[in-house]
């Protein structure tokens, strides 16, 4: 099959073109010597299958970030019949040195200019035959965006793979030096003296006011992080129920006939892992709709110019603020929100940070230990300091591994003009993302939910859940680490749970006290103190937040040794908070 | 007015354009990554305003807008050309 590779620079509606030509069927291949994600599709042009990547964004071909490495790389080691340039029409005279360096790599070459409704609201002019000409390539003025100059771009694109193109540069005598591109631009292209965008200017000048920029930053934060969770919830809720009721009606009367060890693992194991899965999707849609908008409109990157006098004192960028404090709300679509930062340091040092956001899953498990132990009136100033703390335990991990996860690209973003995404965009990224979870995700989660399952229902001739069973033991054996935390074997057993899901660990100590609601309630805040609930909330906040969130931590940085590290040094910061809690409480209070 | 003293572009006020002289651009990667993004000697570069704090400038090559540091913007000379 023949390939056709997308290449560009960063902004320039690669993607969009990616998604314009092949719809919804993209999926992320392995490609030899490469580590990031690539997205193909294939699409039908003319009478012949071929397949279309999507290659990073890049500024030029000498290498120096990762994106561009991944670039050469992937040039080096695939067979290439045909290159997309895409450049960014209004921003031409800047851009067109990139397809003089990629004319280096002997590929037929079609140029892309896309964008050429924004170029020509801001009074561009660009003679395609004339450029064309000069360059020997074919041009084409495209708007991805609204599927304009596509019927052109797959003639291209057709005569490219027949060999009626050359490779930039090849199709005339003098080779593209900047000579050349000069003489092509000042032949071809007009741009007014006076070329901004208006409205753009206009939206800054609040958006980006001096006394007004913050507040407004965090209003829109406020209202996008209530569309995502307070829309999520009850979808996550329903979707929950859906899930039971499909268990008590079909699933049960079905498998009922099984030995009972077999039913559970299917049911308790298998199917409530699917189960935790699933409660994840209304949130991973809802948050990469929100986000696509923020990104996709330009203020993401507005974001990040009031956010950086802050965030880069902890190594970070705006971008990071606006995961860490989606993070709040759920921990795994901020991770995969990362991906919108190329420099893979910040984007590891995000992803260490995201986790002791003090998600809605933890919260609802401090709501139940502080109505338990605490008087009303200080409730609300304990669940306060819970937020605190999570807050520094982020800022702690940002300095103590800012010059482990060093941010390798120049800090120089590009603040593209405001732009209103369309729907069609906004729906495919959430319906990737979400596809990207469910590929990358279900199996780890799955076979974690077996075999806390398995650990808490073994052997057979034990109280599902209780002492004697694999947990229980395991709690025992834990007990001189977690002892000294005030953290008891029937703590442990729940933080093993937690292990799984936050959302059930309320859940897991109604089995492990066998009591339940207002019940359960009362025997807690009779069996433990007050400050072993506030030690055990202390380790709860900190430690590995749930399954998911490994499991995409493992499959967004592909990475095992940093795997470990974001599981192991909270798990070490949770021992060592939770331990000088207790001691120093302990001693005071009992 | 008119000034022929070159200075650095974190130097310029919101509202000055200046025409770009050099990049001290200590490493390889900085240089061309400015390059790519229209930051040229000899091209005209417009600041726009500064963040709070101590943050980042907003300034304008061309048709691109931009935000830079301030070690970053530190690398860059420039020559006013008004005010």
């Amino acid at each position: 099959m023949k390939r056709i590779a997308l290449v560009g620079m960063p902004n320039t509606g690669k993607s969009t073109l990616f998604n314009r030509l092949t719809g919804a069927q993209a999926k992320v291949g392995n490609w030899p010597g490469i580590t990031v994600d690539l997205l193909s599709a294939r699409l039908l042009l003319g009478d012949q299958m071929v397949q279309l990547v999507d290659l990073p964004g890049i500024y030029d071909l000498r290498g120096f970030s990762e994106d561009e490495h991944v670039v050469t790389t992937f040039f080096r080691q695939n067979r290439v019949d045909a290159a997309l340039v895409v450049l960014n029409a209004s921003q031409i005279e800047r851009q067109l040195p990139l397809l003089a360096q990629l004319s280096r790599l002997d590929v037929p070459t079609v140029l892309v200019l896309n964008m050429a409704d924004e170029a020509a609201a801001l009074g561009i002019t660009i003679d395609r035959d004339a450029l064309g000409g000069k360059l020997g390539v074919p041009v084409c003025l495209i708007s991805a965006k609204h599927g304009q100059g596509m019927e052109q771009l797959r003639g291209l694109m057709l005569r490219a793979l027949r060999g009626q193109v050359a490779a930039a540069g090849r199709g005339q005598a003098a080779p593209l030096d900047d000579d050349a591109l000069e003489a092509a631009l000042s032949c071809a292209v007009h741009v007014p003296a006076q070329a901004s965008h208006v409205l753009t200017e206009r939206i800054d000048r609040v958006l980006l006011h001096p006394w007004l920029g913050l507040p407004l930053f965090f209003g829109i934060m406020f209202l996008l992080f209530e569309a995502v969770f307070w829309l999520g919830t009850p979808l996550q809720t329903a979707l929950a129920a859906g899930f039971s009721a499909l268990r008590t009606a079909a699933l049960e009367p079905a498998l009922a006939g099984l030995p009972p060890v077999l039913s559970g693992v299917l049911l308790d194991g298998v199917y409530n892992g699917l189960g935790t899965v699933a409660s994840f999707v209304p949130l991973i849609i809802l948050f990469f709709l929100c986000m696509a908008i923020v990104e996709d409109t330009g203020y993401l990157s507005r974001a990040a110019f009031l956010m950086d006098a802050l965030m880069a004192r902890f190594g970070l960028d705006g971008r990071s603020f606006v995961m860490i404090l989606m993070g709040f709300g759920c921990n795994v679509p901020a991770l995969m929100g990362t991906r919108v930062m190329r420099s893979r340091g910040l984007r590891l040092l995000t992803m260490m940070v995201i986790p002791f956001s003090l998600c809605s899953a933890r919260l609802q498990v401090f709501l139940f230990f502080i109505a338990a132990l605490f008087p009303p009136r200080i409730a609300p100033l304990v669940l306060f300091s819970l937020y605190v703390i999570s807050i520094a335990a982020a800022m702690l991990t940002s300095l103590l591994f800012k010059r482990r996860f060093v941010n390798s690209d120049p800090f120089v973003l590009e603040m593209p003009p405001y732009r209103f995404p369309t729907l069609r965009q906004i729906g495919l990224r959430g319906w990737h993302e979400v596809g990207h979870f469910l590929r990358r995700a279900t199996r780890f989660i799955v076979a974690g939910v077996v075999l806390i399952w398995l650990l808490t229902h073994f052997p057979a001739s034990a109280a599902p859940g209780g002492a004697q069973t694999w947990a229980g033991h395991l709690g025992d054996w834990l007990s001189p680490v977690l002892g000294p935390l005030g953290i008891d074997p029937k703590l442990t057993l729940a933080l093993i749970f937690g292990f799984v899901a936050k959302e059930i660990v309320i859940g897991s100590l109604a089995v492990i006290y066998a009591q339940e609601g207002s019940a359960l309630i009362s025997t807690v805040a009779h069996q433990i103190t007050w400050v072993q609930a506030y030690s055990f909330m202390l380790f709860t906040l900190i430690y590995t937040p749930c399954l998911s969130t490994i499991a995409t931590i493992r499959s967004e940085a592909k990475n095992r040794a940093f795997s470990v590290l974001a599981v192991a040094w909270p798990l070490a910061l949770a021992w060592v908070v939770s331990f000088a809690f207790y001691q120093a409480a302990h001693r005071l209070w009992t | 007015m008119l000034s022929t003293s070159s200075q650095t572009l974190d130097a310029l006020e919101p509202g000055d354009c200046a025409t770009i002289l050099a990049l001290d651009a200590g490493q390889q990667g900085l240089y061309h990554r400015l390059a790519a993004l229209g930051l040229r000697a000899g091209k005209t570069v417009h600041l726009i305003r500064r963040a709070r704090f101590g943050g980042p400038f907003h300034i304008r090559v061309g048709t691109t807008d931009l935000m830079l540091r301030v070690p970053d913007a530190r690398r860059i000379r420039v020559r006013k050309t008004s005010a």
